[in-house]
């Protein structure tokens, strides 16, 4: 596996990747709008996985046993809680610079999680199998959605869950996702995001199921600015939305 | 033996034991460092002090189990009676009357002795499988690391765990350690704390007369037996505590009055001078801070072990949800929620117990006219009454759900 070729960090990169980690686990840094939104994140995935797997999470190790996949993993702020519930936890970065700051943060946890450098083609190519796949927030940045969920597609197993988060397409989106978070409230980079790339659920639902998936369920993630905290929503997918669909057993 | 827990608890008093026992049933580990000998809080005789608690802590003490144990001991409080009063001229006619009867949630509270308390959360404690009860021993050092804190013991044994809870008092080492300030004041005034055996019995009513020099309440305990805070200026009040036993009910007789018939003391008498003390910050890096050592309040009406049960519950509330979503519970952005969930509350009780305790604690007649008619107002309006019941009782606000039904 090409993973293996990253698994060595040069000991003079360990503080800048120390630095690294800090800043991506800094709820007050440039990862702010991450931290925000993990709670919501991890309420829909944990209930989620609960439900399709028959899962108490009152158990001490709700998710033992479980095979999870976090695509796009960066400082592993999902990968951590899967790992803390008891999962046997992958997270795969295309970006090669967050693995060793992704693999420092879970020595300081206490946390085993298998960090590794590479694409969710490449491991479909080579044959990995999960339970569940986290794809949050990544199709609105990949080239081609269809090759992509096709990919998720073949990493799970019969009877595997994909949870999918991306954005709404349409004017509310825009203004939301573009305007406020990149332009005004300046919670990410400009240009973090391109509109024209954003997905409605309907055309996710039905990428989903040409790529062999069958989708159970979508909710709405809204941010309340009186009490500056995101909840889920049944209603409102008019911006942040995420969406659950099982590969047939 | 494993040095590492999922919860250190600093305090061995009523609240650190509530938390203590609440946690290790929800299934975390906990160890629970308190300074004083676990025989000193056992084998402790009736003193004289007891607890009102609010149906809001009752249900929090059924709720971790405790409940069966103390109910035996327990008076329910079933009215209140607030009454504007000045010794030797008998109460206005102006008066406060509660009901448990207008709100449908049975008792207002219970009265509960201290010693009974105790020695039910000793019991509950000695045996739970997650839990470990580390007495007596002396903290002397706490550092927060990467993820998680340590202390250092007296004996020169370290512990460590993913938070820290500070449950030692309005004094708290673990607050100052953690580098969190106190704003504190004085209210110049002396509580002189007793029980008293009467004549007559009290019929679960809780009386409270606004003196001019500090309130009396007069609290209902099991039998013909109630407990008594007296608060007054701080050089009166010290004047009456030097007396011996028939000197102080002497002191006591003209406002304490004869409705229920002869008085004789029995247990020990106390003082605890009174003031406010709140922590400027409920957490700081993987520390949190309930009961007196978060805000240590005026004990005008009853509400500080209220107060810190009610810390008990919504930390517990919010430590089991960050766990259950698979969140570093102990993380700042768990402990921020408790914060926010709590602050406010505080606070607000801090100030309406201070404000009433300044409005009602002298003898200015525009004052003492201005709460007559107060009283009088709310006394004549149900939905008012009903909100001071609820209130009285712990069921306002943002429930935490170990104290709701």
């Amino acid at each position: 596996m090409q993973a293996e070729a990253t698994n060595t960090v040069d000991p003079s990169e360990i503080a800048k990747f120390e630095a690294m980690a800090a800043e991506w686990w800094d709820l007050e840094g440039k990862f702010k709008p991450l931290h925000m939104m993990n709670p919501v994140r991890l309420e829909y995935i944990t209930t989620q996985v609960a439900a399709e797997f028959d899962r108490d999470l009152d158990d001490p190790l709700p998710f033992k046993g479980l095979r999870i996949l976090d695509i796009g993993c960066g400082g592993g702020l999902l990968c951590e809680p899967m790992a803390r519930l008891g999962a046997t936890v992958v997270g795969a970065d295309a970006a090669e610079r967050n693995i060793p700051v992704a693999r420092i943060h879970a020595e300081q946890s206490g946390l085993e999680i298998d960090y590794r450098h590479t694409t969710a083609e490449a491991m479909a190519s080579a044959g990995e199998q999960f339970d569940v796949v986290l794809n949050m927030e990544v199709v609105e940045h990949v080239a081609d959605p269809q090759g992509y969920l096709t990919a998720c597609q073949q990493l799970l197993r019969p009877g595997g869950l994909h949870l999918c988060s991306t954005i709404n397409r349409n004017p509310k989106s825009f203004a939301m996702a573009i305007v406020g978070a990149e332009w005004v409230m300046r919670w990410l980079p400009k240009g973090t995001h391109e509109w024209s790339k954003f997905i409605t659920p309907d055309e996710l639902f039905d990428l989903m199921t040409k790529a062999g998936m069958e989708p159970v369920d979508r909710k709405g993630y809204v941010f309340n600015f009186a009490r500056f905290t995101w909840s889920i929503s049944d209603r409102d997918l008019s911006v942040n939305y995420v969406t659950a669909a099982t590969k047939p057993a | 033996m494993d040095t590492h827990s999922d919860i250190l608890i600093v305090g061995g008093g009523l609240n650190g034991p509530a938390l203590a026992l609440a946690l290790g049933n929800a299934g975390f580990s906990v160890r629970i460092v308190d300074s004083l000998p676990k025989d000193v809080r056992e084998d402790a005789e009736f003193d004289g002090r007891a607890y009102a608690l609010a149906l809001g802590s009752q249900r929090l003490l059924s709720g971790i189990g405790v409940w069966p144990t103390v109910e035996p001991n327990a008076q329910p409080m079933l009215e209140i009676k607030v009454t504007d009063g000045r010794a030797g001229e008998g109460p206005s006619p102006w008066m406060m009357h509660f009901d448990h009867a207008e709100i449908d949630e049975g008792p207002m509270g219970y009265l509960v002795e201290d010693r009974h308390l105790r020695r039910a959360f000793l019991s509950a404690m000695e045996d739970h499988p997650k839990l470990e009860h580390i007495a007596p021993a002396t903290v002397v050092d706490q550092t927060a690391e990467a993820g998680r804190i340590s202390i250092a013991l007296a004996d020169g044994s370290t512990l460590s765990a993913s938070v820290l809870i500070g449950s030692d008092g309005r004094s708290s080492g673990t607050a100052q350690r953690a580098g969190i300030k106190r704003t504190a004041w004085d209210y110049g005034q002396t509580a002189l704390v007793c029980a008293a055996e009467h004549a007559k019995p009290h019929g679960g009513i809780a009386h409270q007369f606004f003196m001019p020099g500090g309130p009396l309440a007069i609290l209902p305990l099991t039998g013909n037996r109630s407990a008594i805070v007296w608060s007054e200026d701080r050089a009166k009040a010290h004047h009456v505590a030097a007396f011996d036993d028939d000197g102080f009910l002497d002191a006591l007789r003209p406002a304490f009055g004869d409705f229920l018939g002869e008085i004789t003391l029995c247990g020990e008498r106390f003082t605890y001078p009174l003031g406010l003390s709140i922590a400027t910050s409920l957490v700081a890096d993987r520390v949190a801070l309930i009961g007196d050592a978060a805000h240590g309040i005026h004990p005008i009406a009853g509400q500080g072990l209220n107060a810190g049960l009610r810390d008990v519950a919504a930390l517990v509330d919010v430590l089991i949800d960050a766990r259950k979503r698979g969140e570093d519970f102990g993380g700042a952005q768990a402990l921020a929620r408790y914060q926010s969930w709590r602050q406010f509350d505080t606070t607000k009780l801090a100030m309406a117990t201070d404000g009433f305790n300044r409005l009602f604690s002298n003898d200015n007649p525009l004052l003492r006219a201005a709460r007559d008619i107060g009283m009088g107002v709310i006394n004549a309006s149900p939905a008012l009454r009903r909100a001071f019941i609820r209130e009285a009782a712990g069921l306002n606000g943002d429930l935490p759900s170990l104290m709701a039904r």
